[in-house]
């Protein structure tokens, strides 16, 4: 094993072992998701096939979870459909924002790995990007096993998920919220981040409760940008 | 290895609507460049609709569910990830075994 210097550029495989290094915790993190995703998707009547088929397709937990919550006999495709674009609307800015930092890559790189572009390997890439040249191996190499991990673990949660029964007796549905509330807590720096939180939950918890779901995603994230408007301040905005 | 026509017609529209709100940010890039207020209201969708998304689970569920995710943003101040999911299953299957 040859070390390379530390001020010249990484091989690809040590900036793929890198990726690999820091996605793993969201890695794990997602397996209790992927299986209850897994379980609950089988226990709607959806084949292991179509579950994996919708986790390698649509890639997006969150998203994936919200239509499950919403499926029933017959499917309401339309519904589905647009929380699903609501959830996932944040991924126009995501990846407009990371777009300029993958600008050296080709374009076969640069589709793949917007696809497989979650919450997680985003904000690590966004934070490599701030400190050095973000590589193909980093970004692509270690989203695909991110896109393997997630597929693979909804697959075994659609043939294991129905004999094991109900998830909700192991709090596994509540893996999901507590992933959320992990994620919003790594955004939210400066009180006027808790502003725009507290705007987004009571108005979404507000519009559930009178409109029902999906219309309590697309409130909330209004009144969470209206409280942003409100509470801005001209100065630079320099993290504690 | 049978798939209905709906479930794979659901299944491809929210692949579909998903990938596109991926390609577009690519596309867009550099260009969607906002300041000032335009940035902040854009910089807030992200956290704002998490939040959204879980927010009846946690305020319009049950009491078992309204503390636990009480302690769990309390423990995703100062825990890593996986020990915020813990403490979140955890607690809430403790609060529902007390709720009965």
């Amino acid at each position: 094993m040859t070390e390379a210097p530390p001020d010249s550029a990484a091989s690809p495989l040590s900036e793929w072992r890198d990726g690999v290094a820091e996605l793993a915790p969201a890695m794990i993190a997602a397996m209790p998701l992927a299986l209850l995703y897994g379980a609950v998707a089988a226990g709607k009547g959806l084949s292991p096939f179509a579950v994996a088929l919708s986790s390698g397709l649509v890639f997006a937990g969150g998203a994936q979870l919200a239509a499950i919550e919403m499926w029933t006999s017959p499917v309401p495709i339309a519904g589905i459909i647009l929380s699903t674009v609501l959830i996932n609307a944040r991924y126009v800015l995501m990846a407009a924002s990371l777009a300029p930092k993958v600008g050296h890559m080709p374009l076969w790189a640069r589709l793949l790995g917007f696809h497989v572009l979650a919450d997680e390997n985003w904000a690590l890439a966004e934070r490599r990007a701030a400190a050095r040249r973000l590589t193909l191996a980093y970004f692509l190499g270690a989203g695909a096993v991110f896109w393997v991990n997630w597929v693979f673990w909804s697959w075994l949660g659609a043939i294991v998920g129905p004999l094991i029964g109900d998830p909700r007796r192991f709090g596994a549905d509540f893996a999901f919220t507590a992933i959320f509330i992990g994620l919003v807590a790594g955004f939210v720096t400066t009180r006027r981040h808790v502003a725009v939180v507290v705007a987004s939950a009571a108005a979404a918890t507000l519009v559930h409760q009178t409109f029902g779901s999906p219309w309590h995603v697309l409130a909330g994230a209004f009144a969470g940008m209206a409280m942003a408007v409100i509470v801005w301040r001209p100065e630079p905005e320099t993290a504690a | 290895m049978t798939m209905d026509a709906t479930t794979l017609l659901a299944i491809l529209g929210m692949a579909i609507g998903t990938y596109a709100c991926r390609l577009t940010g690519l596309m867009v890039g550099a260009r969607l460049a906002l300041t000032g207020r335009a940035k902040a209201a854009l910089d807030a969708i992200p956290p704002a609709v998490l939040t959204a998304v879980i927010a009846p689970t946690l305020f319009a569920t049950g009491w078992p569910e309204t503390i636990a995710g009480a302690i769990t943003i309390l423990a995703a101040m100062r825990l890593p990830l996986l020990g915020v999911i813990l403490t979140g299953v955890v607690s809430v299957v403790v609060l529902r075994a007390l709720a009965g």
